[in-house]
């Protein structure tokens, strides 16, 4: 007996709301991550827009109630369409102390504050640097705060199920879901569903969490200290079929569909690094469409096998975050020199060096633009959302294949785990990929360019084409090594004018917004979304603000410079100290103003807000 | 080997590029064997694969009129890896020096031998580096003076044949540039070999370590410092072939024809699935012992390509052909309209 999408509590009142969001807060053992996916597959199913933040500490399990091991998941979930996972919570979840101490601060002054009183006990106040129970401090009194001894009513309600202690203890995920489904009137199909399916082996799990979603729910109905229920209701979103996708997700099927429309088989080396990782993960479960995986041994090695895999004739990519991408950029010079076609994710991290793993920051732009020795121009492309990661990956495939150049990907920690609804394209509808091959011809020559300047693509086993490249100086045409001077910086203007001629085929700076006006604010990657909702909101104040979102960071669109001489100020917003704003002041000679954050946390759309008023002061 | 096309010569495997290497360099005679073992083999140029990393031995796809790629430093074996996992019908080559292939690159050396990809890797050894002008290497051994060492070197060399074994190579043999003979039948058994064939090819560097290899060169004392093996046949060398080896204990040690029975000579078995004997082999060291020359190890395992294909054919058997549209719309959906 569950309750259904059918039929929900008409027990207490339900108040609308616009958009809400969550945040589910405990120990790494504590399931955090499960209960918010299941949250998030529950509202987009539902029909809301959702934006989610995952937030989970790079050791795998820290000391159990420790801050270190504080995991988080945070969902923004709207009637109307989102672009962020959203600044201050509505509602927080609280598994044990550390989770209170580390996320209280971002809970909204009359926000709902649950927490797990069977976890807010001596010990855990000394794990949580507690000098004494939070629960009774008053500052408290700010929040609505609800005491519920989860873990006592998740065990009660698995009573006479054959199951260890420790295994009935771990649904309490499962309880606080359910009551927090109960708070927000959601119904409860998709989490059945799931259950059914994830233990379909295991029946006595099964019905484990069945019950304690369940109980927590009832909970909620029944209990006298929730008064209301809030309603988000659907978002208007343009027809079609969705899904949910994380931008991982996203990347490695932008992959696939981009092998298909190439019609040439992708080989993808990679060595496992956080972000980068489920990238491997998902293709390599894959393999039916072709996709070749290897986990190479090094990050070097991962590079270097994609780029012979391209020399061959495949469509090689690797992936890798800051600190594997500094490691693979003497190969990447080898591919620019050798003017072959490479795909290179950077799922960019707090660094420098190992930094915070599971971070987000955009602090790599400079790495992939120009961290290499030699006049070495390459593509660069970045993705703005998770699910834009699919278009994303098909475009740098594209070019890469196109132009026979490396193109870096730039994702970020940040749209590489969280997701949101994808309207899925009909394969018909993706853009064919084109490719020149070399034709057997008496004049073969493997650097004779085409009217774009791109060099045409030898596959050894073609009979007649045999030829050979290599990193030395090569000579124009023939690709021979040469020592010669004004060959050397002949050869360094054609692979830089390559590059540049990608230009052409790229649509132009598209401004959101008014295309003059007194300021405009400048994102790339992943903080597109709260840059945007933040420019909409000013201009809703009156605010003279527009937005331009930068795609390809190299090149760049060839009509920037007029775009920028149309306001008044320009502002660039990235999570760095400053990188594409130097760039965009020596190129353009505009006084770029910064905003910029590196602190391994997305923009909130407040940050945005204050500064624009502030430049506009 | 794929399947001949023509009757190539020689000839048809010099690219049209001038040789660069400094008069007297080991590398021409190396070079010049290639040519002739792939045209006696009729391999098709247009399927054979010429990787290297950087070195004066990694010039060499230059000179051959196949495809080839002259990579970075070290880091041949994974390029190469990669083209054997775009295309298995290629003929991969990979040229090394001791430097590139046990300095800078022994990783990506040992991975692709322990994986056993289909590559026929041929190490240069000339106890030197070369093209950055004489500095000692990791095969250099104690005491060896270079413009790095002048005091002599310290640190303990590597010997490639037992680096290959320990990590699992299938294939190991040696050879020396100018014992042609030696070094065709051992490019042939390499060719013939499928999966990673290991080559060490004592290389003389004219300029930076002449005659570092006179012990397995001169003409007068050669057959006394090397002894050839060859599978089933008892190690017998000596310039009058009056010598041979047999094991003391677990030691191989030298001893005269005419003292002993032929039958308490050690036999050489290359196709042993313990790689023990062949390592005992690598160890013999001269003075103290004669060097093995020719094919120390030869078995059969698993081609990585091949199971790469493998697991691809097995998933289209259990997932079907790939069917994009339903790959994209997989997990929860639903529609908006
Ligand atoms: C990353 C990098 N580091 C250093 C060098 C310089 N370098 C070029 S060749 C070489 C040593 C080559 O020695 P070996 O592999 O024995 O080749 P040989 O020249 O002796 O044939 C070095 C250190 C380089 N090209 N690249
Ligand atoms: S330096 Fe030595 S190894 Fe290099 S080409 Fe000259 S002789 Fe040959
Ligand atoms: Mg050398």
């Amino acid at each position: 007996m569950t309750p259904a999408a059918s039929a929900p509590s008409a027990t207490k009142q339900a108040l609308p709301l616009r958009s809400v969001t969550v945040r589910f807060a405990g120990d790494s053992g504590d399931g955090m991550q499960l209960a918010g996916t299941q949250f998030t597959s529950t509202s987009a199913v539902f029909g809301n827009d959702i934006s989610t933040l995952p937030d989970f500490p790079a050791e795998i399990r820290a000391p159990a109630g420790t801050l270190a091991g504080v995991s988080g998941f945070q969902i923004n979930f709207s009637s109307t369409e989102i672009f962020t996972p959203g600044d201050t919570l509505d509602a927080l979840i609280a598994m044990n102390p550390a989770a209170l101490k580390t996320n209280l601060s971002d809970l909204a002054d009359g926000g709902i504050l649950i927490v797990n009183t069977d976890e807010f006990i001596l010990q855990n106040f000394a794990k949580a640097r507690y000098a004494s129970d939070p629960l009774a401090d008053d500052a408290l009194q700010r929040f609505q705060l609800h005491r519920v001894p989860i873990t006592t009513h998740t065990i009660e309600a698995l009573k006479g199920l054959d199951l260890s202690a420790k295994d009935a203890e771990r649904c309490k995920n499962f309880y606080a879901l359910g009551l927090v489904y109960w708070l927000y009137d959601r119904p409860l199909d998709t989490t059945l569903r799931w259950i059914d399916a994830k233990f379909s082996r295991k029946p006595a799990l099964a019905e484990a969490n069945r019950r304690a979603m369940t109980a927590g729910y009832h909970f909620g109905e029944t209990a006298e200290i929730f008064p209301v229920q809030y309603r988000v209701g659907r978002a208007t979103l343009p027809p079609g079929k969705y899904r949910n996708i994380t931008g991982n997700q996203a990347l490695a099927l932008g992959l696939i569909a981009a092998g298909r429309q190439a019609a040439k088989p992708i080989v993808y080396a990679s060595y496992p690094i956080t972000p980068a990782s489920d990238i491997l993960h998902q293709l390599a479960s894959q393999k039916h469409f072709d996709v070749r995986t290897l986990q190479a041994e090094d990050e070097i090695a991962a590079v270097t096998m994609a780029l012979g895999a391209s020399f061959a004739g495949s469509i090689g990519v690797t992936a890798s975050s800051g600190p594997g991408i500094a490691l693979k950029q003497e190969a990447v010079g080898l591919a620019v020199m050798t003017e072959l076609p490479l795909v290179v994710i950077d799922v960019q991290r707090a660094g420098p060096s190992t930094g915070m793993p599971t971070k987000t920051e955009q602090t790599d732009l400079f790495q992939v633009l120009v961290g290499r020795n030699g006049e070495c121009p390459v593509a660069v492309v970045a993705a703005r959302s998770p699910s834009d990661c699919f278009a994303a990956a098909m475009e740098a495939v594209s070019v890469a294949l196109r132009y026979m150049t490396p193109v870096f990907l730039l994702s970020d920690g940040f749209i590489a785990n969280s997701s949101e609804p994808w309207p899925i394209p009909s394969v018909d509808s993706l853009p064919p990929i084109r490719i020149r091959h070399a034709e057997p011809s008496a004049d073969f020559a493997p650097y004779r360019r085409d009217e774009r300047g791109v060099r045409p693509w030898a596959i050894p086993g073609t009979p007649g084409l045999e030829h050979r490249v290599g990193g030395l100086s090569k000579a124009d045409v023939s690709g021979h090594i040469s020592y010669d001077p004004k060959n050397h910086q002949h050869m360094i203007n054609l692979r830089a004018q390559k590059i540049r001629n990608i230009a052409a085929e790229l649509p132009p700076a598209a401004v959101e917004g008014p295309p003059q006006g007194d300021l405009l604010m400048i994102s790339w990657g992943g903080t597109y979304g709260a840059i945007r909702t933040a420019c909409e909101q000013a201009r809703e104040r009156g605010q003279r603000v527009s937005h331009l979102h930068l795609r390809w960071l190299n090149p760049l669109p060839r009509d920037l410079g007029q775009v920028l001489r149309a306001f008044g100020r320009v502002c660039v917003a990235e999570l760095n100290m400053g990188q594409l704003r130097t760039l965009i002041r020596s190129e353009f000679l505009v006084d770029a103003a910064g905003l910029n954050k590196v602190e391994g946390r997305p923009f909130n759309v407040r940050d945005v807000a204050a500064r624009i008023s502030e430049l506009l002061r | 080997m794929s399947t001949i096309t023509a009757a190539p010569t020689a000839k048809d495997f010099k690219s049209d590029q001038e040789v660069r290497w400094c008069p007297g360099c080991g590398d021409y005679s190396i070079l010049a064997q290639v040519q002739r073992v792939l045209a006696e083999l009729g391999a098709p140029r247009d399927r054979t694969v010429f990787v290297s990393g950087i070195g004066c031995s990694s010039r060499f796809p230059y000179y051959m009129n196949t495809y080839g790629f002259h990579s970075i430093h070290g880091r041949a074996p994974a390029i190469a890896t990669g083209v054997k996992v775009a295309n298995p019908e290629l003929d991969v080559w990979v040229v090394t020096g001791d430097g590139d292939g046990l300095s800078i690159g022994a990783g990506q050396l040992m991975h692709a031998l322990r994986r056993n990809v289909g590559l026929k890797i041929l190490l240069f050894n000339n106890r030197i580096y070369g093209l950055t002008k004489g500095q000692y290497s990791p095969t250099s051994p104690i005491g060896q003076r270079s413009s790095s060492t002048p005091f002599g070197s310290i640190d303990a060399p590597v010997r490639p044949v037992s680096f290959a074994l320990g990590v699992g190579a299938t294939f190991v043999a040696r050879a020396v540039d100018v014992d042609v003979k030696s070094l065709q039948g051992v490019l042939r058994a390499a060719a013939a070999h499928r999966g990673s064939a290991f080559v060490e090819i004592y290389q003389d560097c004219n300029v930076y370590n002449h005659a570092a290899f006179a012990f397995a060169t001169d003409r007068e004392t050669k057959e006394d410092n090397i002894v050839y093996v060859e599978h089933g046949k008892p190690l017998i060398f000596g310039k009058a072939r009056d010598k041979g080896l047999r094991l003391s204990g677990s030691t191989p040690e030298v001893v005269r024809l005419a003292d002993i029975a032929e039958s308490e000579l050690l036999v050489h078995d290359a196709h042993a699935a313990s790689p023990a004997h062949a390592f005992m082999l690598a160890q013999m060291q001269y003075p103290a012992l004669p060097e093995p020359m020719g094919v120390l190890r030869a078995v059969e395992a698993p081609i990585f390509e091949e199971q790469v294909f493998a697991q691809i054919h097995d998933s289209r058997q259990r997932a079907g052909q790939p069917d994009l549209a339903k790959l994209l719309a997989s997990g929860d959906t639903w529609d908006v309209s």
